[in-house]
């Protein structure tokens, strides 16, 4: 259970189209990341998913059935917000009671599950604590508890880990991953973050002014983006690009190359000073000042470059991405 | 504020604010104290002579003073249920967004700004006068019999008036309690299953709590000395009828010219109030930490 289809989806706010009309499939068991800029109309999409917001027009449908008018309890989804949205005034357990509780199941089998909940997380030395006595990543574990004691067909994750330091992050994200595969359940989780897109996902939907530009799984995205945007989107550091006579060399409007595709060295095509360079130890970061403009350059190991040297760089002309006028990839 | 001179000198200049709220407070305390322990009679003046707790035995065993502290505790209760429950539902009411939302705020908040003295003579005269106010006229119009408030019913009527007045207050926090909800919390909920009674039970009211711990706490510290009110109104009758303590002081030291007697109800009313406020902050302060 948890196949969720969207046809012709739209939704105006006012005059303002926030999302044209949009067709979307959603597999079950699959892991599907909404990615795009702030304000492209991810979060809209998904509170639309999840009945929050009413359609203006087009089918939600739901395991085959209509959806769209149904109210958000019934819909048999769960959903974790950016703000994790725990009720202030409830221990840990009664927050992760609280939709069984609205379900009226027996007292005996909400214990149940909600114990099962906490293990499942680690948050059973917790349960009789308040939200407030929480760090953030146990509120987002909390958050989570409430989301799987439903049950539910599948789970929207809204920004869930925006909210979080650097390194509580990356173990969230571990956690959710794993979550999934245990669960197997439907998940679409709206984010801003590529790197959380490319890291979790199993099918990625790049958004733009609500409008779908690429979909599919992470390495598709990486080597055979549709268009400059998502060629732009994926990928860090960012792509190159590339127009002028340089592009017409290829036979485009303008080529694209990503950092990791380039050599450094003593001679090569482009010739370039280098601003800044960030050694990380296993990457070296090179900002090198060319006569197509910054291009960024990323090299495996430590390259000993430093600012204000001359480096000649030559893009693998295998992985050049070639784009039209319009930016569609060529 | 970390170091010692830095401290000190805090200390210093906040001293003369704080010397003069003391002796505001502790001068005519101190005062009020000393003359209900004397025979003081404005009639007899310069025949004051020390009386030890005579004024006290007078003044619990005046036949008034247990119906007024009934009548106070009564008037406090019913004002304060009126108003909270009310604003409750006023808060809600008008945190929908409806067509000229700020301007029905603002009429809302109205009443709270008339003086008592004012509201409670329109209310007498214009609402709830047997012959000529509107109460009246509605009843006849719809063929009964007026019914004259403040006769037969003194002390609700006198709830009603200072409930009107003070509605406003307790809807407009309220009401502020309510739009810092956090709207994801609701969304969350609704997801959950709960449907908008729960949600108003489960997730508003809680969040409410603290907002109306400050409602019931400010509101009975004015409760308890409502004066002007009945003054217009009833003049603390018919009898004792609407009387409430601070009716009984004023009656004792103005109208019976016994100052002694009425300092010695005004010191049994601060030790009331602050019983009251001990319960009050007992039962319900604790929604006030954190």
């Amino acid at each position: 259970m948890g196949q969720i289809e969207l046809k012709g989806v739209t939704k105006r706010f006012g005059d303002v189209e926030v999302i044209p009309p949009l067709d979307l499939q959603i597999n079950e068991g699959e892991f599907v990341v909404f990615v795009g800029p702030s304000g492209c109309g991810k979060s809209t999409l998904l509170r639309l998913i999840a009945g929050l917001e009413d359609t203006t027009g087009g089918r939600i449908e739901i395991d085959g059935k209509d959806a769209t008018d149904l109210r958000p309890a019934q819909r048999r989804l769960a959903m974790v917000f950016q703000s994790y949205a725990l009720y202030p005034h409830m221990s840990v357990r009664k927050n992760i009671a609280f939709p069984l509780k609205m379900a009226k199941l027996s007292q005996a089998e909400i214990d149940k599950k909600v114990e099962g909940a906490a293990k499942v997380l680690n948050l059973s030395s917790y349960l009789d604590r308040r939200p407030g006595q929480l760090s953030g990543g146990q509120r987002q574990r909390v958050a989570i508890g409430r989301a799987i004691v439903r049950e539910p067909a599948a789970f929207l994750f809204d920004e869930p880990l925006s909210n979080l330091d650097a390194a509580l992050r990356v173990n969230m994200r571990l956690e959710i991953s794993e979550l999934h595969n245990s669960l197997k359940t439907t998940m679409i989780y709206v984010t801003h973050d590529q790197v959380e897109a490319m890291t979790m996902a199993d099918k990625i939907v790049v958004l733009q002014a609500g409008r779908i530009e690429q979909v599919g799984t992470p390495l598709e995205l990486y080597r055979t983006p549709k268009n400059r945007f998502v060629a732009g989107f994926i990928g860090s550091p960012k792509m190159n690009f590339i127009g002028g006579t340089e592009a017409q060399k290829h036979g485009a409007h303008e080529i694209g190359i990503r950092p990791e595709h380039i050599t450094v060295g003593t001679s090569g095509d482009w010739q370039g000073r280098v601003t800044v360079s960030e050694h990380l130890g296993s990457d070296t970061y090179l900002h090198v000042q060319t006569d197509h403009g910054i291009i960024n350059v990323r090299s495996a190991g430590n390259v000993d470059v430093h600012h204000g040297d001359t480096v000649w760089l030559t893009p693998e002309t295998a992985n050049i991405h070639k784009f039209d006028a319009n930016g569609s990839a060529v | 504020m970390a170091t010692q001179a830095s401290r000190a000198a805090g200390r210093l200049m906040i001293s003369p604010a704080v010397i003069l709220l003391f002796l505001w407070m502790i001068v005519p305390l101190g005062m009020t104290i000393w003359f209900s322990f004397l025979r003081y009679n404005l009639l007899i003046p310069g025949g004051e002579t020390f009386a030890g707790f005579e004024n006290y035995h007078y003044f619990f065993t005046d036949p008034n003073f247990w119906p007024a502290l009934w009548n106070t505790l009564t008037l406090v209760l019913g004002v304060l249920l009126i108003t909270t429950v009310g604003g409750i539902l006023l808060a809600l009411l008008l945190d929908q967004p409806m067509f000229g939302q700020g301007i029905v705020r603002v009429l809302v908040i109205a009443p709270f700004f008339v003086m008592p003295t004012v509201s409670a003579l329109v209310w007498k005269n214009m609402f709830m006068n047997p012959v000529n106010g509107l109460f009246a006229w509605i009843a006849r119009t719809l063929g009964f019999a007026p019914f004259d408030f403040l006769s037969a019913a003194p002390l609700f009527s006198i709830i009603l008036i200072v409930a009107w007045q003070w509605l406003p207050f307790a809807t407009l926090i309220l009401l502020t309690a309510l739009q810092s909800l956090d709207s994801e919390q609701l969304e969350a909920a609704e997801m959950d299953g709960a449907g908008p009674v729960s949600r108003f039970f489960y997730i508003m009211l809680p969040h409410l709590a603290r907002a109306a711990t400050v409602v019931i706490l400010i509101q009975t510290i004015f409760l308890l000395s409502v004066f002007a009110e009945i003054l217009v109104t009833t003049n603390g009758g018919p009898g004792n009828a609407s009387t409430n303590l601070t009716y009984l002081v004023y009656s004792q030291s103005l109208l019976q010219y016994d100052v002694g007697l009425g300092s010695a109800g005004g010191i049994v009313a601060v030790i009331l109030a602050n019983i009251v406020a001990i319960f009050l902050m007992r039962m319900i302060g604790k929604n006030l930490e954190t």
